[in-house]
């Protein structure tokens, strides 16, 4: 009975996007403010019945309904409540149902924060976003049906993906989807703006708080599934360069582009039509990263079963979504005018210059991604790009990117003062080459990659120190959008050091280790105590102990694990990691070999955890740029003066 | 305006690869064992483990080995398929049973049902090395020489076989 309630939620669902979609914009076309009004009700009464939906097929995984296939293909009758939850996303389904719940939540938020917006906007706006709602919603009820009965039902479950047994797993795809799904608003508004001819600084003001918090999301998402990746696949790495990972990167990069070119068109009025192409890019990225991880065009490790008429539908969905968006972009955005002028040295033009290499890293990485795929339909042959590639181009586009960290905000709008700004940038250029070069020394072996890197993490540190100071000499008060700008800008220094540090001087040993045999890395000893075995509420494992001592002081124990899954029969590897600030000890068992003996992967990576950390500061600063007071009077005053 | 079709002209471009991109299969892997003679083994067979299989006994026949495991969920959803192919007996299959335990195996076959002429255990995945096996499952096409014509890599389907396995065995058995 719960399924089919929820499969008929979905079905009330669709039409009331339908509803949503098509009277408002209408209604906006035609100045018809009754047609207009009816966009936010639907939109509410909308999240309602996906909520319901959703909320029926958590049920059903919940209570271990078995007689639904995606809750006997995806769950178990011993795995644990809280994954037996999170298990509703862990299906290709499910995470479908969890999108397109994410994108009605954020249209109820738009819905309740946009009293102070015009009428047609707001119309146009919520229209636009049930549109992609209808699509998503059609596309599980014709090829992805959640709710799908098995009859007769299967005595249990086949269980959870081991891979997605983690606490991470709980809140990471959510996370990440509001990040993918919140850029909708942006581009929600760009065609709205679009439609409306009305490409002005309030539109930027309109949509500025709401792709900040897409961004974030999409920042802490990101974070999350590299740290997942990190002490979950057992490999130590924390970045594979894997096509679903540059599914989510895409979309961040040109995201972040847009959260800067939408700074130059709210405050100069510049840079109209590139603000509103970026805003189709993040969102078309968005989907285009769906279609990528949901069609299986691509093999990574996490892809879902294929399906040719899945891929088909997302590849028609995008297809009229996209093009239709460039399509009007391109009738349109010829229309706009020019705005503030700007000098060749300024605030606008080292933005632009942000843009530009934020979107050549877009296409480098849209790229490599999808270059296999090129070759193999040109019938060129089957390769793979892997992490050399991206590297490659990777690391000269981010380092001016980083560089220009430290001018652009220090940079006057519109013309910039090259002797002033050189004046007070000099001794901090000065201090970060001297120390930059001489630190590497302290660290052991001298690497120009080191050396490159805290070049560029201190320019930024010292930069961001020069710009708070100077606002606070001048006595100006509070603005949570020139601190989170620092915050998120000084993030960025803290990952790079991250990176920088692990890359150069981490530290591996591959070793065969019988009870009682020791070994030693970067100084600390490894004692290794043998395995016992154990039983989880849905596997069996080994569980190895390893005494870690440095200078025959004792430093932590870990329990690396070697799981085996009872109703799938997977093998899986548990690492166990002892963090800290300067450095992570990290042990995984191999295999076990014979005389109980195993083979045991030691890792020793300095600074790794900065990498993460960072990338926390730069979403705290994003947050702390939303509550900008700024925001919501000057939006108010617009309000009533339209 | 013409500058702004730019971004739609590139995607139109783009759609077009991702459509093709559809029809093909990234799990399809060429494997440079393919047209070299299959590695040669002697191992166990999971239903008596006193008796021996090597690829030589095969030597004038074309058949079919197929690399699984009980711990494989993705051997489950091929398996259907390789019992209909069985059923139609147009060609040997011979399991390879892949880093499992033979326990847990037999238990699989004798729940589900068994394709497979016989299956050799390759307990510790020495063999599968030698085969370059890198994904469970894993068929292997091989000709009357006994050299590897064909390698899938993923399970087999109802199109994959009816596309390009059973017209390959077609001409290979002429």
């Amino acid at each position: 009975m719960i399924p089919e309630l929820g499969h008929f939620a979905l079905i009330l669902a669709l039409l009331l996007a339908l509803t949503q979609s098509i009277l408002p914009l209408a209604g906006a076309a035609r100045n018809a403010p009754a047609w207009m009004a009816v966009a936010r009700p639907a939109a509410q009464a909308q999240f309602l019945f996906v909520a319901i939906a959703f909320g029926c097929l958590a049920y059903s995984f919940l209570v271990n309904d078995f007689s639904v296939l995606n809750v006997a293909q995806h769950s178990f009758s011993r795995l644990p409540p809280i994954y037996r939850f999170t298990a509703t996303w862990g299906s290709h389904e499910g995470s479908l149902l969890l999108w397109t719940f994410i994108l009605a939540l954020w249209t109820l938020a738009v819905t309740l924060f946009s009293r102070h917006l015009p009428d047609d906007m707001v119309a146009r706006v919520i229209g636009v976003m049930g549109l992609v709602s209808c699509g998503f919603l059609l596309f599980m009820l014709t090829t992805s049906n959640p709710f799908i009965r098995l009859l007769p039902a299967a005595l249990d479950g086949s269980d959870l993906n081991p891979m997605l047994q983690d606490p991470g797993m709980v809140v990471h795809p959510p996370i990440l989807y509001m990040g993918y799904v919140g850029f909708s608003i942006a581009f929600a508004f760009a065609i709205a703006a679009l439609i409306s001819g009305k490409l002005d600084a309030s539109w930027a003001r309109w949509s500025r708080p709401w792709t900040t918090a897409a961004w974030v999301f999409m920042t802490l998402g990101i974070m999350m599934g590299s740290w997942w990746a990190y002490y979950e696949l057992g490999w130590g790495g924390w970045w594979f360069w894997d096509p679903t990972e540059n599914a989510s990167l895409m979309p961040w990069l040109v995201g972040t582009a847009l959260i800067h070119s939408l700074a130059v068109t709210e405050k100069r009025g510049s840079f109209k039509a590139w603000t509103v192409f970026l805003a189709i890019a993040a969102f078309s990225l968005s989907l285009l990263g769906t279609f990528l991880v949901r069609s299986g065009v691509l093999s990574s490790v996490h892809s879902f079963a294929t399906d040719p008429a899945r891929g088909l539908f997302i590849l028609g969905f995008l297809a009229v979504v996209i093009g239709g968006s460039l399509l009007l972009f391109a009738f349109r955005a010829s229309q706009v005018g020019l705005g503030g002028r700007f000098a060749l040295v300024s605030r606008e033009s080292f933005l632009m210059a942000n843009n530009i290499l934020l979107l050549t890293a877009t296409a480098s990485v849209l790229l490599g991604t999808l270059y296999p795929l090129f070759l193999d339909a040109l019938g060129l042959g089957k390769i793979s790009v892997g992490a050399p590639y991206f590297n490659a181009v990777f690391v000269p586009l981010v380092t001016p990117l980083l560089f220009l960290i430290g001018i652009g905000p220090l940079a006057r709008w519109k013309q910039a003062n090259v002797p002033e700004l050189a004046r007070r940038l000099k001794w901090g250029f000065a201090a970060s080459v001297v120390v930059a070069l001489l630190l590497p020394l302290t660290l052991g072996a001298w690497k120009p990659m080191v050396s490159l890197g805290y070049l560029l993490a201190l320019w930024i540190v010292i930069t961001v120190a020069i710009g708070v100071q100077a606002r606070l000499r001048t006595g100006a008060g509070w603005s949570a959008n020139f601190y989170g700008m620092h915050l998120a800008h000084f993030g960025v220094a803290v990952t790079v050091i991250g990176i920088t540090m692990v890359s150069a001087y981490e530290t591996e040993r591959n070793v065969r280790m019988n009870e009682g045999d020791t070994a030693t890395l970067q100084g600390y000893t490894f004692l290794f105590k043998g395995t016992k075995n154990l039983d989880g509420p849905n596997y069996k494992a080994a569980r190895g102990t390893l005494e870690v001592s440095r200078d025959g002081k004792p430093v932590t124990i870990l329990y690396p694990e070697k799981r085996t899954y009872s109703a799938s029969g997977m093998p899986f590897t548990e690492s166990a990691i002892d963090y800290g600030l300067t450095r992570d000890l990290y042990a995984a068992l191999g295999e076990p070999l014979d005389g109980g003996a195993w083979s045991v992967r030691l890792f020793h990576k300095p600074f790794v955890v900065w990498i993460w950390i960072g990338a926390v500061l730069m979403a705290l600063g994003g947050l702390l740029a939303i509550t900008d007071r700024r925001y919501r009077i000057a939006s108010r005053k617009k309000g009533t003066e339209a | 305006m013409k500058r702004f079709l730019i971004p739609l002209a590139i995607f139109l471009v783009l759609v077009g690869f991702l459509g093709v991109g559809l029809r093909l299969d990234p799990h399809e892997v060429p494997s440079p064992l393919i047209g070299k003679l299959a590695p040669d083994f002697n191992l166990p067979l999971l239903s008596d483990a006193s008796r021996h299989f090597s690829p030589a006994e095969m030597r004038g026949k074309v058949w079919l080995l197929n690399v699984w495991a009980s711990w494989c969920t993705s051997c489950r959803q091929e398996h259907e398929t390789l019992l209909e192919l069985a059923r139609r007996g147009v060609v040997p299959i011979y399991g390879m049973d892949y880093k499992d335990q033979p326990a847990d195996a037999q238990g699989v076959l004798n729940q589900a049902g068994n394709p497979y002429v016989e299956t050799v255990m390759d307990i510790d995945g020495r063999v599968g090395i030698n085969f370059g096996v890198y994904g469970v499952p894993e068929t292997y096409v091989i000709d009357k020489s006994g050299m590897i014509r064909y390698k899938l890599t993923g399970p087999l389907t109802p199109e994959n076989l009816e596309g390009k396995i059973l017209p390959l065995l077609k001409e290979l058995q002429k």
